[in-house]
C-alpha cells in the first residue's frame, strides 16, 4: 500500500510541477454532491451521448452517405438484385456482413432513444422541482437547446439509411419546408439540390449528423456540466440541508467510483438492448422510393408528438392572390412546436416574473409546494402526450379494434379539452397534498391501532413522527402573493395598473397553499388534548 | 405575524448508521468478493464475445422464447459486451456503497453576487473600458461598424446559394403528356383497359421515351394510381367524368397534403387513404378530403385511350401535384 501512494503522490506531484494544479484540485477532488435517484437522469444522458459517439464513428467506417445508384448484391436474398442507393446498400452491409455491425447499429439507435428519453425526463425532474431557478436559468436554456437539437439530430439519423420508412419521414419534413410562405420551395430547393429527393440530401445531413451538431453538442454539454459543477448541484431539502450548505459524497473516491460504474451500467444496459431486441430492421421496409409507403409509417417516439399534431389538424388551406398558405402544415409543424419551445426555454423568466422572487435557490421545491408549477407542467404534459397518442393513432386504433375516426376526434377534442382538466386535477392534488402533510405534522401517523376509552368510545393511536419527517414536511418557504399598486397615491390608476392587475392576479394564482403546520399549532393541540 | 408563528425546527443532520462491513471484518470481506466475483464476470462476457466472434457461424439460429429465431453469432456478441460492460459497472458501484467512505460531508455553498465593492469596481471598469473605445463619442465608427458587420452576414447567404437550382416551375410541371402511355410500375408495361378488373388499382408512371431514364424525381411527381369503378358509381361533374375511361380513374399519388404515396385503397368505401396522415379520399368524387389534414382532392389525370387500346394521358395534369407550396395559385 506504501508504495501505491508513494506513486500516487509522484504522479500528483508531476502534474502540479507542468500545471500547478494542485491548488484547483485539491478542491476539487473532493468536492461534494448530493445523492438522489433523479440526479442520475442527466448522467444516462451524458453517458448515451459517449456511447452514440463510440458506436457512430464504428458506423461511419462502412457507411456510405450517398445516393448514388448501386444494384444490390449482398448476402440479404430478399432485396438481391434491386436498385438502391449506396447509402442503403452500405447499411445492408454493415447490418449482415460486418460482424458486429448490426448489434452496433441497433447500440446507436438504442442509444438515440434513451439519450432523448433521458432527456425528457431530466428536463422533467429539473422542472417539477424548480431547480432551473436563479441562478441556473443559464443552464435551463442550454438544455431546452440540447432537446431540441436532439430531436433534429436524432431525425437526421434515421433518415441516413434512405430506406422506404425514413425517406418518408424526409418526404414530410420537405413538405414543411415547403410549406413556408415567400421563401418555402426556394429553401426547399437549395436544402435538396433541387426537387424531392435529388441525390444531395443524404450527404449533406451526413456532414450536420456527424460533424455539426455533434461538434455543437460536445461545446453545449461542456459548458451544461462545467455550470454544474461551477454553481454546485441543487439538493432536495431535508434534516441539515439549507441554501447555503450542500450535503452529500465527495468526488473522489466515491462519485468516481460510482458515476464511472454507472457509465458502464448504461452502456451495458445498452448493448443487452442492442443484442436482445431489433429495432429499426431496415431490411424489412425496403429501397426508398417516393411512389412507395409501408402502412403504419411511425416516427421515433420523439417525433411522434408533433407528428401527432400533423395528423390531427383541420384541412385548412388559404389561397389568396395566387399564393396558398398550409394553415394544415405550419400550424402543428412550425407555430405550436415554436410556441411550446419557446415558453419552455422562457419559463424560468416567467416564473420570476409571476412570483417577484428574485433570489437564489439551491434548495429544491417538493412538486407539491409549487401547485401551480406542477398544474402548468402537467397541463404542458397531457398536450404532449395527446399529440403522441395521435402519433399513433393508426397503430392504436388497429390494436384496441377503433377506428381511425375515434382516435383522430378524441385526440382532437382531447388536446383542447384534457390539458386544462389537467391543470385544475393537478393542483387539486397539490393542494390535498399539502393538507395531508399538514394534518400528518399535526396529528402524527394513524397506526391502525383501535382502543377502546373507558367511557366506550373508540379511538384510532395516532404517533408523533420523528422530527426529520416533521422538518421535511414543513421547511418550504410559502411566498405571499404580490400586491402591486394599481393606484397612486393620490388613488388615480397609474400607467401600469393593467400591467400590475394581471400580474398580481397570477401572482395570487402561484401562491395559493394550504398554511404548512407549525410548532406553534403543535403546542396548541397538544395543551387540547 | 410571523414573529408569533413558531415554526419547526431543523433536528440536523441525522446521526450516521454505520454499515456492518464498517465494522464486520468478514463482511467486508465478503464485499471484496462480491467485486471481485463481478469483475471476472464482466470478464466471462468479453470471452464470450470473443469466442461468439471467431467461432460462431453468423448465420446459425436458434429458437430463444419471447425473441423466436434469433441469430446466435449476433446474440453472443451482444451478450458478451453487455455482460462485459455491465458487471464493470455493477461492481465498482457495489465497491464504492459497501466499502468506500459513506459518511455525508457539508461543503458551504456562498451567494454567486460578488461584494458590493468588486461590483462597483467591476462595473467602473466596464464602463471605463466602453468609455475609453469611444463608441458613444464616435458614431461614424459604431454606425460604419454596424453596417460592415451586417452587411458581411450576406456573405455566408450568397455563398449557400448555389446549394441549389431555383425552382422555376419544377413544382408545377410533371412528365405527363397529351398522349403519354401509362405503364405499370414496376414492369414499364402499358395498360388495356380490360387488363384492369373493376375494383382494381394499378400503380403506374408515364412511359418512357427511348434511351430516358427514370429518376426517384420523376416518380415522386409522375406516380399516378389508377383504380376501375363501375361507370355508375362515379358521381362526378360532366367534365370530370370525360377524364376517366370506362370507370377507370386517374389520380396522382402523392398525397396534396405533405407528399407521401396514397397507397392504401378500401375496396369496399372506394376511399383511398394516406398512411402517414390518415388524410381519406373519395374516389367517386373525385378524391374529395373526407377525412384528415389534407385540405385538397388529390389531382386527377384526364385519360382515354390511343388507336391501338393502351391508355394514355388525355392532358397534363391541370394543377401541381404534392404538397402546397407558396406560388401555388388554387
Amino acid at each position: 500500500m506504501t508504495a501505491r501512494e508513494r506513486i500516487a503522490g509522484n504522479v500528483a506531484g508531476y502534474v502540479d510541477d507542468r500545471t500547478g494544479a494542485a491548488k484547483w484540485m485539491k478542491k476539487n477532488l473532493t468536492k461534494v454532491f448530493p445523492d438522489h435517484w433523479s440526479f442520475l437522469l442527466g448522467e444516462i444522458c451524458l453517458y448515451s451521448f459517449v456511447i452514440l459517439l463510440l458506436s457512430g464513428t464504428f458506423l461511419t467506417f462502412w457507411f456510405d452517405p450517398s445516393q448514388r445508384e448501386v444494384i444490390y448484391d449482398g448476402g440479404y436474398q430478399p432485396l438481391s438484385g434491386l436498385k438502391m442507393s449506396a447509402a442503403y446498400a452500405s447499411t445492408l452491409h454493415i447490418s449482415f456482413e460486418v460482424r458486429g455491425g448490426l448489434l452496433m447499429r441497433q447500440i446507436h439507435h438504442w442509444a438515440a432513444l434513451i439519450f432523448m428519453v433521458g432527456i425528457v425526463v431530466h428536463l422533467l425532474r429539473v422542472y417539477f422541482t424548480g431547480a432551473f431557478r436563479k441562478p441556473r436559468e443559464f443552464n435551463w436554456i442550454i438544455g431546452v437547446g440540447l432537446l431540441t437539437l436532439g430531436i433534429v439530430e436524432g431525425f437526421l439519423g434515421y433518415s441516413l439509411p434512405d430506406d422506404l420508412l425514413s425517406g418518408t419521414g424526409i418526404r414530410i419534413a420537405e413538405a414543411i419546408i415547403q410549406a413556408l410562405p415567400l421563401v418555402g420551395s426556394y429553401i426547399a430547393f437549395f436544402a435538396f439540390g433541387g426537387a424531392f429527393p435529388g441525390e444531395a440530401f443524404i450527404p449533406r445531413i451526413y456532414t450536420v449528423h456527424v460533424l455539426l451538431l455533434p461538434g455543437i453538442f460536445l461545446a453545449l454539454i461542456t459548458v451544461h456540466l462545467m455550470l454544474v459543477w461551477y454553481q454546485k448541484h441543487t439538493q432536495f431539502p431535508g434534516p441539515g440541508r439549507t441554501e447555503k450548505n450542500v450535503v452529500g459524497y465527495p468526488l473522489m473516491p466515491v462519485y468516481m467510483a460510482k458515476a464511472g460504474g454507472f457509465f458502464f451500467i448504461v452502456f451495458g444496459v445498452t448493448a443487452f438492448l442492442g443484442a436482445v431486441a431489433s429495432i429499426n430492421p431496415i431490411w424489412l421496409y425496403g429501397p426508398y422510393t417516393p411512389g412507395q409507403i409501408s402502412a403504419g409509417s411511425q416516427p421515433d417516439w420523439y417525433m411522434g408528438w408533433l407528428d401527432g399534431l400533423v395528423r390531427m389538424a383541420p384541412p385548412l388551406e388559404t389561397h389568396a392572390f395566387g399564393h396558398t398558405i398550409s394553415w394544415n402544415i405550419l400550424i402543428p409543424g412550425l407555430i405550436l412546436p415554436g410556441i411550446m419551445f419557446t415558453g419552455l426555454a422562457l419559463y424560468p423568466f416567467i416564473e420570476s416574473w409571476a412570483t417577484g422572487d428574485k433570489r437564489e435557490h439551491h434548495l429544491l421545491d417538493r412538486p407539491r409546494n409549487a401547485p401551480n408549477r406542477t398544474a402548468i407542467g402537467a397541463m404542458a404534459l397531457t398536450f404532449t402526450l395527446v399529440g403522441l397518442i395521435n402519433g399513433g393513432n393508426d397503430i392504436i386504433a388497429t390494436t384496441f379494434h377503433l377506428t381511425i375516426n375515434q382516435m383522430m376526434w378524441f385526440s382532437r377534442i382531447g388536446i383542447i379539452v384534457l390539458p386544462p382538466i389537467a391543470f385544475v386535477i393537478t393542483k387539486r392534488l397539490c393542494l390535498s397534498l399539502q393538507r395531508a402533510d399538514r394534518d400528518l405534522v399535526l396529528h402524527g401517523r394513524e397506526t391502525g391501532r383501535l382502543v377502546r376509552m373507558p367511557n366506550g368510545e373508540f379511538t384510532e393511536i395516532h404517533e408523533p413522527i420523528s422530527p426529520e419527517k416533521a422538518w421535511l414536511l414543513t421547511s418550504h418557504e410559502q411566498i405571499a402573493p404580490l400586491e402591486l399598486a394599481e393606484l397612486d397615491e393620490a388613488g388615480v390608476r397609474r400607467p401600469s395598473a393593467i400591467k400590475n392587475k394581471i400580474r398580481n392576479r397570477i401572482s395570487r394564482a402561484t401562491a395559493v397553499a394550504v398554511p404548512k403546520a407549525s410548532e406553534t399549532e403543535r403546542r396548541e393541540l397538544e395543551e387540547h388534548h | 405575524m410571523s414573529n408569533e408563528i413558531e415554526l419547526i425546527k431543523d433536528p440536523g443532520l441525522p446521526a450516521h448508521v454505520h454499515r456492518r462491513a464498517d465494522s464486520d471484518p468478514a463482511a467486508a470481506a465478503r464485499a471484496e468478493r462480491q467485486v471481485a466475483i463481478l469483475f471476472m464476470l464482466s470478464a466471462a462476457g468479453t470471452l464470450l464475445l470473443i469466442y461468439s466472434y471467431i467461432f460462431v457461424a453468423d448465420d446459425k439460429f436458434v429458437f430463444i422464447p419471447v425473441l423466436g429465431q434469433t441469430n446466435v453469432h449476433q446474440l453472443g456478441l451482444g451478450m458478451g459486451m453487455a455482460i462485459a460492460l455491465f458487471c464493470i459497472g455493477a461492481g465498482a458501484i457495489h465497491w464504492a456503497k459497501t466499502l468506500m467512505p459513506d459518511e455525508e460531508v457539508i461543503a458551504h455553498r456562498h451567494e454567486f453576487r460578488s461584494d458590493d465593492e468588486d461590483r462597483a469596481e467591476f462595473i467602473k471598469t466596464v464602463k471605463a473600458g466602453a468609455g475609453a473605445a469611444g463608441l458613444g463619442r464616435r458614431p461614424l465608427i459604431k454606425r460604419t461598424l454596424g453596417a460592415a458587420l451586417g452587411l458581411s452576414a450576406l456573405t455566408p447567404l450568397l455563398l449557400l446559394r448555389d446549394l441549389g437550382p431555383l425552382p422555376k416551375d419544377e413544382l408545377s410541371k410533371t412528365s405527363w403528356k397529351k398522349g403519354t402511355r401509362l405503364v405499370t410500375d414496376p414492369g414499364d408495361r402499358p395498360i388495356k383497359a380490360e387488363d384492369l378488373e373493376v375494383g382494381a388499382v394499378a400503380q403506374t408512371l408515364p412511359e418512357l421515351a427511348q434511351g430516358e431514364e427514370r429518376t426517384l424525381n420523376n416518380i415522386g411527381k409522375d406516380a399516378v394510381l389508377l383504380i376501375r369503378l363501375r361507370p355508375e358509381e362515379f358521381n362526378l361533374d360532366a367534365e370530370r367524368l370525360s377524364w376517366t375511361y370506362q370507370g377507370i380513374i386517374a389520380f396522382s399519388k402523392i398525397c396534396s397534403h405533405m407528399g407521401c404515396a396514397v397507397a392504401l385503397y378500401e375496396q369496399q368505401t372506394k376511399h383511398l387513404l394516406c398512411p402517414c396522415h390518415q388524410s381519406t379520399f373519395d374516389v367517386t368524387r373525385a378524391a374529395k378530403v373526407i377525412f384528415g389534414p389534407a385540405a385538397r382532392p388529390l389531382p386527377q389525370l384526364a385519360i382515354t385511350v390511343d388507336a391501338e387500346g393502351y391508355l394514355v394521358a388525355q392532358q397534363p395534369f391541370t394543377e401541381p401535384v404534392g404538397p402546397s407550396f407558396w406560388e401555388r395559385s388554387s
